[in-house]
């Protein structure tokens, strides 16, 4: 029998079901894979104990016919999520030993399906980054290394960096991830497993540290498509106290899942064919194009005329709502306070603020700040959401077209730490695939699909219509039958 | 009606130009955003939700009473409702603000333009003005800082954080501190008879923004500036009356009034400069990404509409035409709803209708009622005698057992012992009496005393006929019925 570790999601739920292995089993080899890991810096907390006990209730509940949808599966959560007794920072020290006395739905839901928590993973402070470099922890380093002997330590992507090397490093089968331009997506991509974003709402974001309130969205990262299926039926679902969800059923996306996408018409939009992608990116692209046509899927030209202001529209939004949603870690309640020798309440604040944020967050803080003062307000914040309606029609208008979206993820494969993190811009440029259907609400997924020449994963990214997870999900299995991934990074962790 | 209050300044007259921006703590049991309790008194952060505190992702959910209150008091003050609003983030630090932002409503508020109707003279109808409304808007409100506790430290106590507010902002329509006396009272009483706001400034349930300005008769508005926070009536009166006269010394010294906020400092009876204008926050308004915009359907606004009482305005109007009464017991019988609610009941238990009752009770309320409760240094709801009881009392009197003095007299023993006048009439032989042998044979023993001044009567001196009343009164302990004294005495002088 192959390792515990190397089942994902449905595997071990189902062998475990099955009587193949406890969750006792399953905990203890993931809790040690978890504690032989740490050169990867995936975790900010581990929580063995919250495993193993889960893993008791799931034996008892075999035992006694009481089975959960996700019982014996031991799972990762990213460190934006609130978890009731255990350390909640978003990877920020100005959170630092903060512990809440309160669950977030989502990582809430998962547990009471029967889950159990191996721990909070690393991620980009308050989920701002793509490279998990803005952890206030240390970043992330990727299990994966490049083919040419070079062992330069590479990003996982971010923000759900540690999400995404927890399951691709396999010391979690599945994770939780947060997604507010592209960051369940770029580190899926980077790290060659799969992660989707899905509609906005269908998630609440209720005791989910916000960053932009309007685009945060959670979702599944893991190893396929099915697995995400499973997880996402845990974490959606309407919620009271998140006016913003989304007051509708959760479908059954597991059990209607079906790779037949036969007739389905499949828009290329010819916007994100940009200049200066590497070649590779395109040569996937054409190949997951192919993939498509054979599973039956009609291929068409499309056109989304507005993509290319959706990053900079993103990032006067996403800013703007953060430096106000920011604003409440001040000292005065929780987490981080310094309090300088003299002065008062503001030296308090500015103190700390210095203190506990990085320089990432800082930045973004500032620029929210400007978009939204007096005489900038028009021209930037008021601005951007007029062209936010305007993207969001763009995608309206193409779905007369075509029923799903092929893009690339992301415009590279994962590069090395310190290689962008003095270039905000270059950093930023790593969503530019990603932003448009963040902005738009609409559920995007990232599927691996190839490797580059120095032996990297790429993703493919699949876009679909407002609610139509499903077709996202289905188009999702087709690709991934056909692409047949199974390339692992080698451990040398 | 042109208000004639002018600023009397060294080289000549100023009129004052004032509005006020209201805030009014909603009634309701929980807060705007959060299911935490409001109740006034208790211990400090013992009514804060995770929300209040502003704790790590969480979110504000809409209280549906709070958008039920602000909808009623924009029905009642006649204002355009907005059936499609917003809430935004006012966004600046303090300690007492734990979200780093006020959510409030700049763009789009809940309820639009209105007015209310003040009267500067309550005998007078034509004494009325009409005062506009800009908007209502539903806020958060802020907690408290706590100065005292430490000597290095100040404390925060969120209790109030996140409750329910309506800022109600008047046109600049007032034009003196009377008239802007009186808005508050009326906008009060309005917001009383909805029972969207309790109108207990004492408790800070109400406080009002004051702008004034200044400017000569006829001119454009001047500059204005704003005094925060201003808790009584008499404090509103008394800060318009200050700003006005400092800003006309100001400009009459050829200064300029600066644009800024101030605060009234009571104990003082002054206005002190708090920041100006180049000091202010830079709030950063924008829409709250986190909450959805408020439609209101038909059916809600139809909830809303059915659920409003009869207002003051209209309820004096309805005692002036059906009941009979004068403008002035009209309103003084409405400008509370604890008062009319009270007369009402006493109303009913007359089990009569129109000015046949209308005029006897009102003034029986006024006059009798009024005096001793403010004898007594009660209020008509702590009031020792119930409607019924003066209901009862006033039916004696009308079906002549009481005269008005025993009724008087009557009425005090209600008021020590809390009996029904019937009991007290019973038990304390009190009845009036018409019984004219009775009368006859008193009045005889009494001209017979009064020998020498009968005489006088009869040689012209008409004025002694109310010594005779008195005399007979007095001899019968006030229980003759004075009608029949009179027509026996006449007789018996004759």
């Amino acid at each position: 029998m192959s390792a515990i570790t190397d089942l994902g999601v449905k595997a071990i739920r189902d062998g475990f079901r099955n009587g193949d292995f406890s969750a006792r089993e399953v905990a203890d080899a993931f809790n040690a894979a978890v504690a032989a890991a740490r050169g990867l810096n995936a975790f900010v907390v581990e929580t063995p104990e919250l495993a193993l006990a889960a893993a008791e209730r799931a034996d008892e509940a075999r035992a006694s016919g009481n089975l959960k949808p996700l019982s014996g599966v031991p799972l990762g959560i990213k460190d934006l999520f609130a978890t009731k007794g255990v350390q909640t920072t978003a990877s920020s020290r100005i959170l630092e030993g903060f512990t809440p006395t309160y669950d977030s739905t989502v990582s809430g839901n998962l547990l009471a399906a029967g889950a159990g928590m191996l721990g909070k993973l690393n991620m980009d402070e308050f989920a701002m980054g793509s490279s998990n470099e803005t952890s206030g922890f240390g970043p992330v380093i990727s299990p994966w290394r490049r083919s040419d002997g070079g062992n330069a330590p590479l990003t996982p992507g971010g923000s759900s960096g540690g999400s995404a090397a927890a399951v691709a490093a396999r010391i979690a089968p599945g994770v939780t991830g947060t997604d507010t331009g592209g960051s369940i997506r770029q580190p899926a991509a980077f790290v060659g497993i799969t992660g989707i974003k899905p509609t906005y709402g269908r998630c609440s974001r209720y005791g989910m540290v916000a960053f932009a309130s309007s685009l945060d969205q959670a979702g599944p990262m893991a190893r396929d498509v099915r697995d995400c299926a499973i997880m996402l039926e845990a974490m959606a679902g309407f919620d009271p106290k998140d006016s913003t969800s989304l007051d509708l059923p959760v479908p059954q996306w597991e059990a209607n899942l079906s790779a037949d996408i036969r007739g389905k018409r499949i828009g290329i939009p010819r916007e994100y064919r940009i200049e200066g992608v590497p070649e590779e990116i395109d040569r996937v692209w054409e190949q997951g194009i192919a993939w498509m046509r054979d599973a039956g899927a009609e291929i068409v030209e499309v056109s989304l005329p507005h993509t290319r202001y959706a990053l900079p529209t993103y990032y006067i939004i996403a800013p703007a709502e953060a430096s106000s949603n920011l604003a409440r870690y001040d000292g005065v309640r929780y987490g981080r306070r310094k309090m300088p020798g003299q002065g008062g309440l503001t030296e308090m604040y500015e103190a700390t603020r210095a203190a506990g944020f990085g320089a990432e967050v800082k930045r973004r803080i500032m620029i929210g700040t400007y978009v939204l003062s007096a005489g900038f307000y028009d021209a930037y914040f008021n601005q951007a959401q007029k062209v936010r309606a305007l993207i969001a029609r763009d995608f309206e208008r193409v779905w007369e077209e075509c029923d799903l979206l092929l893009t690339p993820t992301a415009p590279s494969a994962a590069f090395a730490l310190g290689e962008k993190s003095n270039d905000p811009i270059a950093m930023y440029l790593n969503d530019v695939f990603a932003v448009p259907a963040s902005l738009a609400g609409l559920p995007a997924m990232s599927v691996p699909a190839g490797l580059d020449k120095q032996g990297l994963p790429l993703g493919l990214q699949i876009i679909g219509r407002a609610l139509d997870e499903q077709g996202v999900l289905d188009a999702g299995l087709a690709f991934e039958q056909r692409a047949g991934f199974t390339a692992r990074a080698e451990a040398w962790w | 009606m042109v208000s004639s209050y002018r600023v009397q300044g060294a080289t000549g007259e100023w009129e004052v130009v004032i509005g006020l921006e209201v805030h009014a703590q909603v009634t309701s049991r929980a807060k705007l955003f959060s299911g935490a309790s409001t109740e006034f008194g208790a211990e400090p952060n013992a009514q804060v939700s995770l929300v209040d505190a502003a704790m790590p992702g969480m979110l504000p959910v809409p209280n549906r009473e709070c958008i039920v209150q602000a909808v009623r008091t924009g029905m009642a003050l006649q204002a355009q409702i907005n059936t499609w609003s917003r809430f935004d983030r006012k966004n600046y630090f303090y300690a007492d603000l734990p979200q780093g932002y006020q959510i409030s409503q700049l763009y789009h508020p809940i309820v639009g333009e209105g007015l209310i109707e003040i009267l500067l003279d309550d005998k007078d109808e034509s004494s009325a003005k009409q005062v506009g409304i800009e908007r209502i808007h539903l806020e958060q409100d802020a907690g408290k800082m706590l100065h005292d506790q430490h000597p290095s430290f100040s404390y925060v106590d969120l209790n109030r954080s996140g409750v329910a507010l309506m800022e109600i902002v008047s046109k600049p329509d007032m034009r003196s501190p009377e008239e802007a006396g009186a808005y508050v009272r009326k906008l009060r009483s309005i917001l009383r008879y909805v029972g969207s706001c309790d109108g207990n400034m004492e408790q800070g349930s109400m406080r009002a923004d004051v702008n004034v300005s200044v400017r000569r008769p006829g001119e454009p508005l001047g500059t204005r500036t704003e005094t925060k926070n201003v808790n009584s009536v008499r404090f509103i009166m008394a800060a318009i009356e200050y700003e006005a006269s400092r800003q006309v010394d100001v400009l009459e010294s050829g200064g300029k009034v600066v644009q800024e906020t101030r605060l009234f400092d009571p104990d003082r009876v002054e206005t002190r400069s708090l920041r100006s204008k180049e000091e202010a926050h830079d709030y950063r308004y924008f829409p709250d990404p986190d909450l959805l915009p408020i439609q209101l359907s038909d059916a809600f606004l139809d909830e809303c509409r059915g659920s409003l009482p009869e207002l003051p305005d209209a309820k004096r109007h309805r005692y002036e035409t059906e009941l009979g009464l004068s403008a002035y017991n009209a309103s003084v019988l409405t400008a509370e709803v604890e008062t009319a609610r009270w007369f009402e009941r006493l109303l009913t238990a007359t089990g009569k209708a129109g000015p046949e009752i209308g005029r006897a009770a009102s003034n029986w309320v006024i006059s009798d009622l009024f005096g001793a409760l403010n004898r007594l240094g009660k209020t008509i709801t702590t009031s020792p005698v119930s409607p019924e009881q003066g209901a009862e009392l006033l039916a004696l009197v009308a079906d002549g057992t009481l005269s008005g003095t025993l009724a008087k007299q009557v009425f005090e023993i209600m008021l020590e012992t809390g009996e029904g006048p019937g009991t007290i009439v019973e038990e304390r032989g009190l009845k009036q009496t018409s019984d004219t042998d009775a009368i006859e044979a008193v009045i005889a023993g009494v001209l017979e005393a009064n020998a020498e001044k009968v005489a006088q009567y009869r040689s012209g001196k008409d004025k002694l006929f109310g010594f005779f009343v008195g005399q007979t009164m007095k001899a019968m302990q006030g229980k003759a019925n004075p009608a029949v004294v009179n027509d026996l005495l006449k007789k018996a002088l004759s």
